[in-house]
């Protein structure tokens, strides 16, 4: 799905990155837990989080996430979005807390990135 | 770039500076971008990067760390000035941390970093000495490139 379809999905304001808005979408990971995104993200994923500061954009671009969403109304701080800027990676915020906001992209055909025990 | 010899780039890490932490893994990812190394390398190489330079930036005092390039690999060496670590064994489990709380609220500290580090690499050395410090050794060889 196109991006554009995840902002209207899940309502979201459009932070940074609007040029950007027909990469296409197969894959979201959520985590406030940077260490985690790290081990477990795989390329191409939207990163769902709550975690705003820059570390959440630096965490993004090193795993090369297509786009963040910021969940429970959170926006990054200007350090943030300038980075986000400067990578050139979509930043979005919705409204919805983390569980409702994975739910609507599962529902609609965004999958997870694979479980530890799937890999080899 | 100097082929035969391999390019060389050093950068300062300050321990606590948690408003650059990344940048230079960053910059490594860059490097390797215009030089045109395979997409897979690049990224294992980021990930690799960014975990030992969050850990010298949240652990450390200050540090160092070296990227080295040449016609067959990419090393990325760390040294830094700090606590050291006490129990190398344990250090490597996934799980272990000595991460405060305001670590944990930056979204690290779940003790995946050095487990991260040897998964994605394909030589991985750690040393440490107690109340001097921790040297890595983080080795990824081109040639993966060709096996794909
Ligand atoms: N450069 C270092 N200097 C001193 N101690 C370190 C250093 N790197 C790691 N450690 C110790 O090893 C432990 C495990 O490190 P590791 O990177 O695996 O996890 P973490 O940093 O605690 O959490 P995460 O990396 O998941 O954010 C750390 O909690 C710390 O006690
Ligand atoms: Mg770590």
């Amino acid at each position: 799905m196109k991006l554009r379809e995840i902002v209207n999905l899940l309502d979201a304001e459009i932070m940074s990155g609007a040029e950007n808005m027909d990469e296409e979408i197969k894959l979201a990971g959520a985590s406030d837990l940077m260490s985690d995104v790290l081990a477990f993200g795989q390329p191409g994923l939207i990163l769902l989080t709550g975690l705003t500061n820059p570390q959440s954009v630096r965490t993004a671009d090193i795993i090369e996430a297509k786009a963040i969403v910021y969940v429970r109304g959170k926006k990054p701080d200007a350090d943030g979005i300038a980075l986000a800027q400067k990578k050139k990676i979509p930043i979005l915020s919705t409204q919805f807390m983390m569980f409702k906001a994975c739910g609507i992209l599962y529902r609609n055909g965004i999958t997870g990135v694979s479980d530890p025990k799937d890999k080899s | 770039m100097e082929p035969e010899n391999g390019f060389i780039q050093e950068f300062k890490v300050k321990g606590g500076d948690f408003s650059k932490a990344g940048s230079i893994s960053t910059e490594i990812k860059e490097i390797l971008q215009e030089v045109g190394i395979d997409s897979s390398i690049i990224r294992r190489v980021a990930i690799a990067s960014y975990e030992a330079e969050m850990n010298m930036v949240m652990y450390s005092r200050k540090g160092e760390v070296s990227f080295i390039l040449d016609s067959v690999k990419i090393l990325i060496k760390t040294s830094d000035e700090g606590p050291g670590i006490e129990d190398i064994d344990k250090a490597m489990q996934e799980g272990f941390s000595t991460a405060t709380d305001e670590m944990r609220e930056m979204g690290f500290g779940a003790g995946m970093g050095l487990p991260n580090i040897k998964k994605h690499s394909d030589e991985f050395k750690i040393t440490s000495e107690i109340g001097k410090g921790t040297n890595l050794s983080i080795t990824f060889y081109l040639e993966q490139q060709n096996k794909q």
